[in-house]
């Protein structure tokens, strides 16, 4: 067979599985919005609305010091990009982590899809584009979020486009093949411990709601979460949307990311192909 | 012989781990296009293994399968356009409704929006789920759901269907209709391969049988030829007083016309023999004399093919 014939196969059987997961997507559009903008929404609200108006609430926050120190801008300006890369992140491990454990479980409803014109990584590597699509579209919902809540306005500022677009879309892959490393390896039954487990964890260690440049005072904690993927999300949106912020090198940003995709998706697909096939 | 489509050679699947289990055991296996091609026997007799090699889900330890020329270890992804499957276990796609689960595996193989929408509504119609394509596949029956994974499998024009135990868990209304689903295909030109463990259903619907136990093929042969193969149309059990006079009796029940076999079973002597009349009635009598106190008459059955050949029953 020709090679031009197996990719016009290979893409028509990728495109057909993008169509169907576009489907399913699109029926739960309100359900997926709100799992989207919630936890960006209450972080917003607490910590840049409902606390700046409680009496000696600037105290309660440690980091909104900080944040002044930095350029100012408020707390809003420090939670911006790490409240996108934590929605981007949640929309790795709901888009595919979640909906691979029930499609491994006993009804192994992933078959027909397994079963279609495509290598099996390539069916694996559908699951992290289309996760990816969803990370993006999570991220940008805290951007109006960012915009209205806060009382103190944000002090957001595209440096670099290029740098913005290639870390939202190296961080939403990172996230997609997360989600698939996951949803692999953990079985069915204890998908749910992966919250406790793994995503609080290195939710908190991810630079989300602090710089890593403040964690300099604590320094086996910032060497420590170096090993933490999120962090480059954290800090390369930080780079792209609060450059007076201080952030990591951008170069290292964009290399570590790039390291995580590699490493991730190639782990997630081992993964997926030892649960498919026997 | 016509065409072979599916070519099975020097099959082999041991399954890892502590205790390594040799599911499949130096399978060879050739099923002419355009049959329906059965694989009978036991729980664990290595039939699941067998087909999923056979439709890229496992990996062989030894041998080769092709399908259609398609080697399907080394082009997997290909060999797939010829493969349809509807495995053990229900494998539908519960987010997307029955239309959707056809229309959509339409599109995995490459057909454009109008032809997977024509294609899902002739499925629909010809499978009598036209008024449930709405549904979601949590909402069938066990026999609509069964249904509807024959539909999906055959959507993009397969040229081997395979069925692992179809008809494990349907009523027997819903099987017969399954059963007439299945025939049906042949008028498509689709090949089937099934596994069962019911010799009621390998005998009714295949053309050709191989009688498959802990992962090696005891015989292969057309389901009339299996059951010539005991040697005899009818079969008297003959339940006798006592044991003295059977070595005895079974000499006088060779002599008899028409008896083809004589063995020892428990408790008796089994006659085997060509149906004639008056026959029953001769070695009633001829018995009668021995001792008999029971007789009781069946014809061959795959089962009894099954227990020549292991010593055991089909199905324990
Ligand atoms: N994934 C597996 N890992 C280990 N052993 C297996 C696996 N699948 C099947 N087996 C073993 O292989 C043998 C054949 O099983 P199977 O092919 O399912 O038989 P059948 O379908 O005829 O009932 C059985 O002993 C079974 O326990
Ligand atoms: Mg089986």
């Amino acid at each position: 067979m020709k090679s031009e014939q197996r990719w016009g196969i290979y893409s028509r059987a990728f495109l057909g599985l993008m169509r169907r997961d576009l489907r399913v997507l699109s029926r739960e559009l309100v359900p997926f919005l709100v799992r989207v903008a919630m936890n960006p929404l209450l972080f917003l609200f607490v910590f840049t609305y409902v606390m700046p108006h409680m009496s000696g609430g600037a105290k309660m926050s440690p980091v909104a010091g900080m944040a002044a120190a930095g350029g100012g801008g408020g707390f809003g300006t420090v939670l911006l990009p790490g409240l996108m890369a934590v929605a981007i992140m949640f929309s790795g491990i709901a888009a595919v982590a979640l909906p691979l454990a029930q499609e491994f479980g006993i009804t192994r409803e992933i078959d027909d899809r397994v079963m279609c014109p495509l290598p099996i990584a390539a069916v694996a590597m559908e699951k992290i584009v289309f996760s990816a699509i969803q990370s993006v579209i999570a991220a940008a919902l805290v951007f109006p979020l960012a915009y209205y809540v806060p009382s103190t306005p944000v002090l957001a500022h595209v440096s670099s486009w290029w740098l913005l677009i290639a870390v939202l879309v190296l961080a939403s892959l990172v996230a997609g093949a997360l989600g698939l490393t996951i949803g692999t390896s953990v079985q069915p039954k204890q998908i749910g411990l992966i919250f406790g487990v793994v995503v609080v964890p290195i939710t908190f260690l991810g630079c989300v709601y602090y710089p890593w440049a403040a964690l300099g005072h604590i320094r086996w904690l910032q060497w420590g979460v170096l090993v933490n993927p999120i962090v480059y999300m954290s800090e390369g949106l930080r780079a792209a949307l609060t450059p007076s912020m201080g952030h990591m090198p951008e170069a290292l940003i964009l290399a570590m990311l790039v390291f995580f995709l590699v490493l991730l998706t190639w782990v997630g697909m081992k993964g997926f192909a030892r649960r498919v096939l026997s | 012989m016509s065409e072979t489509i599916v070519a099975i050679t020097g099959l082999r699947k041991v399954y890892g781990g502590k205790n390594p289990v040799t599911a499949v055991d130096g399978i060879d296996l050739r099923v002419p296009a355009g049959t329906i091609y059965g694989l009978l026997g036991p729980n664990g007799a290595g039939k699941t293994t067998t087909i999923s090699i056979a439709t890229t889900r496992a990996i062989p330890t030894a041998g080769s399968v092709r399908i259609a020329g398609v080697d399907v270890v080394a082009q997997p992804a290909l060999a797939r356009q010829s493969i349809g499957v509807v495995p053990q276990y229900n494998t539908l796609d519960r987010s997307c409704t029955v239309a959707e689960n056809i229309y959509f595996h339409c599109r995995y193989f490459g057909m454009n929006k109008g032809e997977a929408e024509g294609r899902t509504a002739r499925l629909l119609e010809q499978f009598r789920l036209s008024d449930r394509a709405k549904a979601y596949p949590q909402a069938l029956s066990g026999g609509l759901a069964q249904r509807l994974q024959i539909a999906r499998a055959i959507a993009h024009k397969p040229k081997v269907l395979f069925l692992d135990e179809p008809s494990a868990g349907l009523d027997p209304q819903s099987r017969i209709a399954m059963w007439d689903a299945v025939q049906a295909l042949r008028g498509e030109g689709i090949t089937v391969v099934l596994t069962t463990h019911y010799m009621e259903e390998a005998d009714e619907l295949c053309d050709r049988l191989a009688i498959i136990d802990h992962g090696k093929i005891l015989i292969e042969d057309t389901p009339a030829a299996l059951k010539a193969s005991v040697g005899g149309d009818k079969i008297y059990d003959l339940r006798m007083r006592d044991a003295d006079a059977r070595e005895k009796l079974e000499e006088r029940l060779r002599a008899v016309e028409g008896v083809t076999g004589v063995e020892a079973i428990p408790g008796g002597i089994r006659v085997l023999a060509r149906a004639q009349d008056g026959l029953l009635a001769r070695v009633v009598m001829t018995a009668n004399e021995c001792g008999l106190q029971d007789v009781t008459t069946t014809e061959p059955s795959l089962e009894t093919v099954f227990i020549r050949m292991t010593g055991r029953e089909l199905r324990e």
